[in-house]
């Protein structure tokens, strides 16, 4: 491995600011009533990590069920409860709201030079409402659970089972304008706060990536709202809207519901895109390569996005035609990710580049995420999407996306910026371990299932042929040492909270306005306004304040040798 | 060390003695504050037409499928109290919008004036809504359990089907009718559900507004809360237009 490019402080002189957002006030009640980005940011981190490793038992539950051929751990209904359960927490509580709630948060005021986000209270809003939705889909599933699916096909949601729909169906209304709050907090935000000179094409790409991911969640959550709204209406009173009985068609359930969730997967993975592009710069000290395209591929994503959600539906009775349509946009929305792809590879190119923990996990990110969008394209063909779709190579390609990509790019951030949030750093020898184990069980859980998809084994079921049984083992011990590696941070990021070496202002020698004040931040983040006079990702600009930095305290200490 | 502030330097604000009360501390001035607030009601204003746009989609397909089914569906709508109620929400508007006049030009008791009787016209709007579900439901038009297609299957039983010149519609095509209902209730319950929360903030307004709140220059509020009312009245001219007035053109 080359050098590191880690700069910290003398360890003997040095010591975390005594002053800072996390010091500033005292108390539980500080924390619950806070208006500070900064500390929203920590309670939804510490709350998304407790949801996510919920799912993540429930995830464990489910792959040792399928351990064996038969249905022995648990019955059939106990299975499509536990199955349910992991989607709806693992999408609406936990890759939603992921990289936006808690880095999104605590950055985007930080990279455009803010002292908050323009509605603190609303941000504020958007915990309770996502900790009420948390702690009712929790409640329900401790009293029953529900065995829809995460998708709550109608007729089988309004019809046909007995679990309880419409309290998950209200946690994932209520979690929905949690989403809406913080989307519309960034929009507002990034369009009036930014500090002067920090012009559109200044902005860091994190940023870029949160503004289109903030249209997504302000324009289709709505939807889904709604949608919801009709199926609780349908199961309770028997309104017609979805009763093939009355005239009503469960398809058009199919497309209000896609139309948010499809958009939902960007919502997902654009933030964590926008991590992926500052990581990339900072460990090859390059600029990103075509900042410009990269900026725009985002929007075009956000763009594109609100047009596929009808590849989910192939298989559904939608017309020949609209599959047509539907399958040729769905190409077209893998160019713009491929644009990210290629644009962070030539930034690689004659980089100067370092191997921290932030960077394996990037490494990981571009593989899988790259492995996850292109059998995207397997599924957009509508002729292979018939023998694949309900098998588990649907189940492997969105678990490339979102945890191979979503989910590599979040620890990533964590990681990046993990010294920025505590003023300490993580153990990175260990951490390098970590993201190395993650990335080798992510792939022994993962990629088994892309055969046994192909070879045809239906998802959704507890029991299965006995011939698929080797390739089910290897995916439950895969998700074992998966376990380990997202358990590990858990535990030295604890440790280093007390333990780790005092992180200084900039240890990455980063160039975004996060990185040219204290760690952790005050709590109005800037003493004085700052003015952006340089462009994203200016390297040399950073050696050039560091120079003269250096050039002051060298004639403040010979003014002080002078004078005595 | 290049652990430094390295960063240019603003001048440090110097005008903290002028900022007035309500300007919050993250904002640079009352001009930036202003302008976010109005900026974040717009997109929520987006929000609320994605929202109603799920509903409005659900009723333009069904108008093109069940068309027969929905103009008798609607002749079952009393087109005068639809109607008046639309003459309240516009007048309700006309005097929001004096209300956020007088607020800007400080006028406390023409802004009370002008938000008590939105108030009025507001819980006006209401009650004549409650008569017409009333209607409804003594007819058994609610879907659910105790839906009832006699008038649909026999026109002749029914003033209102009688007086539209409706033909008795096959059964098939009757039972579609509970789909035009469901729309019904829906869109104009989620709208009065958008009328109730309205009210109880004008209330809460009235109380700030005989206090001086918002005639002291600070008039965001009454601003965007003047959007909010006006988009819950375009709404329901919209819904007016496609659920009373199908066969009306």
């Amino acid at each position: 491995m080359s050098a590191t490019i880690v700069s910290l402080p003398d360890q003997s002189t040095a010591r975390v600011p005594k002053v800072n957002y996390l010091t500033k006030e005292n108390g539980l009640l500080s924390w619950l009533l806070t208006g500070d980005h900064k500390r929203i940011a920590i309670l939804y981190l510490i709350s998304l990590s407790f949801f996510f490793f919920i799912g993540g038992a429930l995830a464990g539950l489910i792959r040792l069920e399928l351990l064996t051929p038969q249905t022995d751990l648990m019955a059939t209904d106990t299975y499509n409860k536990v199955f349910t359960m992991h989607g709806v927490i693992m999408v609406f509580f936990f890759l939603v709201p992921s990289v936006p709630a808690t880095l999104g948060n605590f950055l985007i005021p930080l990279m455009i030079g803010a002292k908050d986000l323009a509605l603190p209270k609303i941000n504020l809003l958007s915990w309770y409402l996502y900790m009420a939705g948390g702690l009712l889909a929790l409640y329900t599933m401790m009293t029953g659970g529900v065995d829809t699916g995460w998708t709550f096909t109608t007729p089988l949601s309004t019809h046909y089972v007995n679990t309880s729909v419409l309290t998950t169906g209200l946690a994932v209304f209520v979690a929905g304008f949690s989403s809406i709050f913080t989307g519309l907090n960034f929009i507002v935000t990034i369009h009036k706060m930014r500090a002067p000179g920090m012009t559109w094409f200044r902005l860091p790409l994190f940023v870029w990536a949160h503004y289109a991911a903030s249209i997504l969640m302000v324009l289709a959550t709505p939807v889904v709202a709604i949608a919801i709204v009709l199926v609780a209406l349908e199961r309770t009173i028997g309104i017609g809207v979805f009763d093939p009985t009355k005239g009503g068609d469960p398809i058009l359930f199919q497309h209000l519901f896609w139309f948010y969730s499809h958009p939902a997967v960007y919502i997902m993975i654009l933030p964590g895109m926008g991590v992926i592009s500052e990581t990339i710069s900072t460990f090859s000290r390059k600029r990103v390569f075509g900042y410009t395209a990269v900026a725009f591929s985002s929007v075009a994503i956000a763009v594109f996005g609100f047009f596929v959600w009808a590849h989910h539906m192939f298989i559904m009775g939608i017309s020949n035609y609209a599959v047509l349509v539907f399958s040729l946009l769905t190409m077209l929305v893998a160019v713009p990710s491929a644009i990210k792809i290629f644009n962070w590879t030539f930034t690689l190119y004659k980089g100067s580049i370092t191997f921290e923990t932030p960077m394996l996990y990037t490494f990981g990110f571009m593989g899988l995420f790259t492995i996850g969008g292109l059998t995207g394209v397997f599924l957009g063909t509508s002729g292979t999407d018939i023998h694949l779709t309900e098998t588990y190579f649907i189940v492997a390609h969105f678990h490339f996306v979102m945890v191979g990509g979503m989910l590599m790019a979040f620890l990533a951030g964590i990681h990046f910026w993990w010294p920025k949030m505590t003023g300490r750093m993580y153990p990175e020898k260990i951490s390098q371990l970590a993201a190395v184990v993650t990335f080798i069980g992510f792939n022994f859980t993962f990629f088994p299932q892309f055969i046994l998809g192909t070879l045809g084994m239906p998802r959704r079921y507890a029991s299965y042929p006995p011939e698929f049984q080797i390739l089910n083992v290897f995916s439950t011990a895969g998700a074992s040492i998966l376990g380990v590696g997202y358990l590990l941070p858990v535990l030295y990021l604890t440790w280093s909270l007390k333990y780790g070496a005092v992180a200084g202002n900039n240890p990455w020698q980063a160039t975004g306005l996060e990185w040219q004040i204290q760690s952790p931040p005050l709590t109005e983040n800037f003493t004085e306004t700052p003015i952006m006079d340089h462009e994203a990702y200016d390297y040399e600009w950073l050696e050039n304040q560091n120079k003269e930095n250096r050039n002051k305290e060298r004639q403040k200490e010979k003014e002080v040798t002078s004078a005595g | 060390m290049p652990d430094s502030p390295a960063i240019a330097h603003g001048a440090p604000e110097a005008a903290h003695h002028e900022h007035p009360p309500y300007l919050r501390h993250h904002f640079e001035n009352v001009e930036q504050q202003a302008d976010a607030a109005g900026f974040a009601m717009w997109l929520f204003l987006l929000t609320e037409v994605m929202f109603f746009g799920g509903l409005f989609t659900a009723y333009l397909i069904y108008r093109n499928w069940y068309y027969r089914a929905f103009v008798s569906g609607s002749h079952q709508l009393n087109v005068y109290w639809g109607t008046l109620n639309t003459l309240v929400l516009i007048i309700s508007s006309f005097t929001m919008a004096m209300g956020v006049w007088c607020a800007e030009t400080r006028r406390k008791s023409g802004l009370v004036l002008c938000l008590i009787l939105t108030f009025i016209l507001g819980l006006g709007f209401l009650g004549i809504k409650s008569i017409e579900y009333s209607e409804k439901i003594e007819k058994h038009h609610v879907p659910g359990l105790h839906y009832s297609l006699q008038s649909f299957l026999d026109p002749d039983s029914d003033a209102a089907a009688k007086a539209a010149g409706d033909k008795p519609l096959p059964l098939d095509l009757a039972r579609h009718t509970e789909v035009y209902f469901s729309l019904y209730f829906l869109m104009t319950g989620m709208h009065a559900l958008h009328m109730i929360i309205g009210i109880g903030i004008l209330g809460f307004m009235i109380l700030r507004a005989r206090a001086g709140a918002y005639t002291a220059g600070h008039v965001t509020f009454v601003e965007n809360f003047g959007l909010y009312w006006h988009f819950v009245d375009i709404i329901w001219i919209y819904l007016f237009a496609l659920l009373y007035l199908i066969s009306r053109h």
